[in-house]
Parts: structure tokens; sequence; C-alpha cells
């Protein structure tokens, strides 16, 4: 397994290289001037100059190029132009509310996704599946702005059941503003994990061996829960485990609606800003821990399914 | 002893009692037909289609900025135009959400018609040809893929700053990956399928192999890519717009509910319901369609 780690990680460095140039391509090369955008229409030559001098831009391109790598690994992006901070230090301050949102998100999401795709499964074709299926499709088709705008107009400023947006750092204060994105996000998401665990699901009732069970006269939960369910628990924590890479993404727009200072907070905010090293710092980063994430994610996978051997 | 001519008649008419072969096409279309929902969801999105044509070619809602009413004026039923009501220009609210259709397919068939095209490109020389053009061309699509998606476009739009333009290059890059992905690998599979080494053995070229022979054989990916990418375009730009970086100075439907966020506050919610139930529609048209159309094409259930 160690030597599987390895390989990985040794795979994902061309990887890792092809981001930074791609990053470095966007930014430095397409994406204008970067002295110009960051400094604004009104600015005087000598600002631009300053600017230029700062962020190393008046060297040649592929000096910069091996500058930016360097950045990168020693995880030191320079300062934000907007708000003067150390970027790794905004970044290791976006962590933080970003995992406090995306993870119980996302537990809560999968717990409620299979509970609700046992039920639809088991009694497929009665009404309680096609309410299901139906509740599921329209829920993945309500754009998700409109989940955040309709929920903050009516629950949170009508009804006034929860705040409509901030944060609070402290542990146990955190959780009251983090209540309502929670909920949308997972809103959001179930639609999609139940119908593939249910279809997963009514593809294992339709194999030889479940109707030999049933032959063999076992009652319908016993089929399903023991033997259905036991088998389908490897797609469904495959999926499962598929999504943890995105969790790192947050959601950018529940963030910046419910001002969770988190990753894709600062990264819309820099956006705004035409904050330059920002983005090129948070595409960066977010990206390799992608790529960490999905190297996790294939690890928890060959430990799940017994056939599969890391090499 | 048979004439040759006798024999012919005797092959010829048991030949004729033979059904007749059915292409996976016909299959598909057939079941198809036969789904309600399918038929349904599909004169959905041809009636969206129209509207968007009708619209960009002027024939209705325009002009989108002509002033209808007073500010913020409630939805009423005395006009057409008033049927959502007015926007805080006094602009009809139901002539954006029209224009706001006209962008969204725009967007939805530019990026499709363009980045399929390209998956299946990069997908058939590499899981074709193999070798360095393979690892090249899975490096590059890896590297883009790994930067989450929503990152990448915003990304690009940042660079090339505001507007269609960007929104159309931004979206076609982060598309046609994923069909490059599926295309590559049913290349692999093909390629040394027995019907290849048959056409191969017959002096075909690569050009035509590709093309001719293994290509049809992996058309109905291509097809439901296209609707998949047709409908992922358009919540994009939805999206992209509402973060600022999309169409500019024209209404879309990601432009209006980001006005309606402050409109909210002031209990008007006209603009924010027309642009959220006409998306609303087209996703769900084409999310039944898209599941319709994979059974469709799926050979293992009949």
């Amino acid at each position: 397994m160690f030597v599987f780690l390895i390989r990985r990680i040794a795979a994902s460095i061309p990887i890792i290289l092809g981001i930074a140039l791609v990053v470095f391509f966007l930014f430095n090369v397409v994406g204008g001037d970067p002295a110009l955008q960051m400094a604004g229409k009104h600015a005087t030559a000598q600002r631009i100059a300053e600017i230029r001098a700062e962020y190393g831009l008046d060297q040649p391109k592929h000096i910069q190029f091996v500058k930016y790598l360097g950045e990168i690994a020693t995880f030191d992006f320079g300062r934000s132009y907007a708000t003067r901070q150390k970027i790794s230090e905004m970044i290791l301050n976006g962590i933080g509310p970003t995992l406090s949102l995306a993870i119980p998100a996302f537990l809560l999401t999968t717990f409620l996704a299979i509970v609700i795709s046992l039920l639809v499964a088991y009694f497929r074709g009665k009404w309680i599946d096609k309410t299901g299926v139906i509740l599921c499709v329209i829920g993945m088709s309500i754009p998700s702005l409109g989940y955040i705008l309709f929920g903050q107009y009516i629950l949170a400023y009508q009804l006034n059941l929860f705040p409509i947006s901030g944060y609070d750092y402290s542990l146990a204060g955190r959780f009251e503003f983090l209540l309502l994105p929670m909920i949308i996000w997972v809103m959001l998401s179930v639609g999609y994990d139940v119908r593939y665990y249910r279809t997963a699901l009514l593809e294992e009732t339709n194999q030889d061996y479940v109707r030999t069970a049933r032959a063999k006269g076992l009652s319908e939960p016993r089929v399903f829960f023991k033997h259905v369910l036991k088998n389908t628990m490897v797609p469904i924590i495959t999926n499962v485990i598929l999504e943890i890479p995105l969790l790192i993404l947050g959601s950018f727009l529940l963030e910046t609606f419910f001002g969770i200072p988190g990753l894709g907070y600062i990264t819309i905010d820099a956006l705004n800003n035409s904050d330059f090293p920002v983005l090129k710092a948070m595409t960066t980063v977010i990206s390799i821990l992608y790529i960490g994430g999905t190297i996790l994610t294939d690890l928890a996978y060959a430990l799940v399914d017994p056939r599969i051997k890391l090499k | 002893m048979s004439t040759p001519a006798v024999i012919s008649q005797d092959v010829s008419s048991a030949v004729g009692a033979m059904p007749k072969g059915r292409s996976l096409w016909s299959h598909a279309w057939d079941r198809l037909k036969k789904d309600k929902y399918a038929i349904l969801c599909g004169s959905i999105i041809f009636f969206y289609a129209m509207v968007a044509l009708l619209s960009k070619l002027g024939v209705i809602a325009s002009p989108w900025d002509k002033v209808v009413g007073a500010s913020y004026a409630p939805p009423s039923g005395e006009s057409f135009e008033m049927w959502l009501g007015a926007d805080i220009f006094g602009r009809s609210v139901m002539y954006k959400v029209i224009h706001g259709t006209e962008i969204a397919f725009g967007v939805g068939f530019v990026v499709a018609c363009i980045s399929v095209p390209i998956g299946v490109f990069f997908g058939a020389i590499a899981g074709y040809f193999g070798g360095i053009i393979d690892e090249l061309i899975v490096w590059f699509y890896s590297t883009l893929s790994s930067i989450p998606n929503l990152l990448l476009l915003l990304a690009i739009a940042a660079a090339l700053g505001k507007g269609l333009h960007a929104i159309y290059i931004s979206l076609i890059v982060t598309s046609w990956i994923g069909l490059a992905r599926v295309i590559r690998g049913e290349f692999i599979k093909h390629k040394s399928r027995d019907y290849v080494i048959a056409a191969d053995s017959l002096g075909a070229t690569h050009f035509s192999k590709i093309f001719k022979h293994i290509l049809p054989n992996v058309l109905h990916f291509v097809i439901l890519n296209f609707s998949i990418q047709f409908m992922s375009a358009i919540k994009a730009e939805v999206i992209l717009s509402f973060l600022g970086v999309g169409v500019q100075g024209e209404p879309s439907w990601g432009n209006m509910i980001d006005e309606a966020k402050l409109e909210l506050a002031r209990g008007v919610w006209w603009q924010l319901t027309g642009a959220t139930v006409a998306m609303f529609f087209v996703v769900l048209a084409f999310n039944i369609l898209g599941d319709a159309l994979r059974d469709a094409l799926d050979p293992k259930i009949k």
C-alpha cells in the first residue's frame, strides 16, 4: 500500500505541473497584464511599475513560471493585492469554515440518500417509489440559485428561522450560521445520490441469486436487507468516496451568499477584485487538494472492494 | 438437378420470409416514440428552441428594453408584457425571460456543437493511435479535469474578461473532456475487434477505420453527451452570469436572478420567479429526455 501511495503521488506530479502551467498561462500570459488589472483604470504609471516589481512581473516569462513553481513548493504565495494579507494565511483561515460546512452536509446527505433510496427501492413500483423518483428529478432540476434565494428569503427573512448570513468562528457558535446552507446543500445533492443508489439496488434485485433466494422461500425483507443491500454497498461506497474530493470545493455559491468565509468565498471575492495572486493561488491549491482527495478515494475504494488490488 | 435460376428463387423466397434487420437506431427511435414523457419533454425543449429562435430573429419580445410599466409594477393580466410584471426600470420581465431563453439556447447550442466534435476528435485519436499521442492527450485532460470545474470556468473568465465570448470559450474548454474520455475508452475497445481487423486487412486507411467503421458504433454516446452538455452549458451560464462574469448588458436568466437578490428585500418576486421557472422546466425536460434517451439506446434493456 505504501508503494501504491508513492506511485500515485509520483504520478500526480506531472499533473500538478500541468495545473501550474494552465494557471500560469491563464493569468500571466492570456489574462492581459496582471499589473494593469490589479492597479485598476486610474493608476499612474509609477503605481503600475511598482506592482510589476513587487510581483516580479517585469522578468521574462519562464523565470516567472519557475518562481511560481517555487511559490507552490514552499506554500508562500506572497500577499493579496486587495487585502495585503499573506495569501497562505488566507488559505489556512478559509479551510476551517469550508470544511465546517462541507463535512456535516456531506455526512447528512449520504445518510439521507441511503435511507431514502432503501425505502424507495424496497417499495419499487409503488407510489412511494414513484413519488420519490419524481421528487428527486424535480430537486435536481431546480437551479441552486433558486434554492438559495428562496431559502434565504422565506426561511431566514420572512419566517426568521435562521440568520440570513454571517459566521461565528467559535466552535459552538458557528453551527447556527451553517444550518440553513447545510439544508440547502443536502437538498441539492440528495436527488442525484438517491437516483444512483436506487438504480444500483434495483440492478442487484434483478440478479439470479435474488431469484434463488425468493425461490427458497426467504421473506422479502430478508432478501432485500440481508442480501441485496450487502452487495450494493460497493457501488454505494464508491459513489460516496468519489464525492469526497468535491468537498474541498465547498460550495462557492453557498459560502458567498451566506457570508461564510471559506475557500469559495475568498475565491469569489478575489474574482470581484481582480485579485490575481489570490486567484492563482486558490486555483492551484484547491486543485492540489482535489488531487489529494482522489488519491485517498482510490485508496479507500481498494480497501472496500476485495477484488481490487493496489498496484 | 435445380438450375441456378431455381436455386436463387428458393433463396430469395427464403430471404423474404426472414424478418427485416433492425439497427440500434430504429430500435431506439421506436422505444423513444412510445415513451410519453420523452415525447412531452422533447416538445417542451422544441418549444423553448422556437421561442429562442423567434426572439433572436426579433419577431417576439423585441426590443427587450422597452419600458412597459411603472418601476417594479407587479404582474397583471392586462397585456402579455405585464404577465410577469416589470423590473426596476419598468422593462417587461416577460420579455427579459424570453431574451434569456435566446441567450441560454444560444450558449447551449454553440458550446455543445463545438465541444462535441473536439471531444470526439481527441478521444478518437487518443484511443486509436495510443502511444505518445494518447499519453499527451490524457495528461492534458487529466490536468484540466483536476481543476474543479467551476473554479476553472471562473479562472478563464477572470483572465479573458467578462462577457459572452469568455463564457463560450470557458465552457467549450471544460466541456469536451468528459466525451473525450468516453470516446477514448470506446475506441480502445473497438480497435482490436474483428470487424476493424477485417477492414484493415482489406486495406482501409486509418482515416477510414476511424470515421467509417468505428465512429458509427460510438455515436450513441455522442448524442447522449450532446444533450447533457447543452443542459450543463445553460446551467453554467446562469451561475457565471450570477457571479458577475457572464453576459453583460443583456438580460440572461443568470443576470435576472442576480438582480433579484436585491429585489427580494423589497418584496419584488416576479423577476426571480420568471427566470427560475423558465430554467426549471427546460432543465427538467433535458433531465427526463436524457434518461429516456439513455434507456432507449441501451441494448441490454429489451
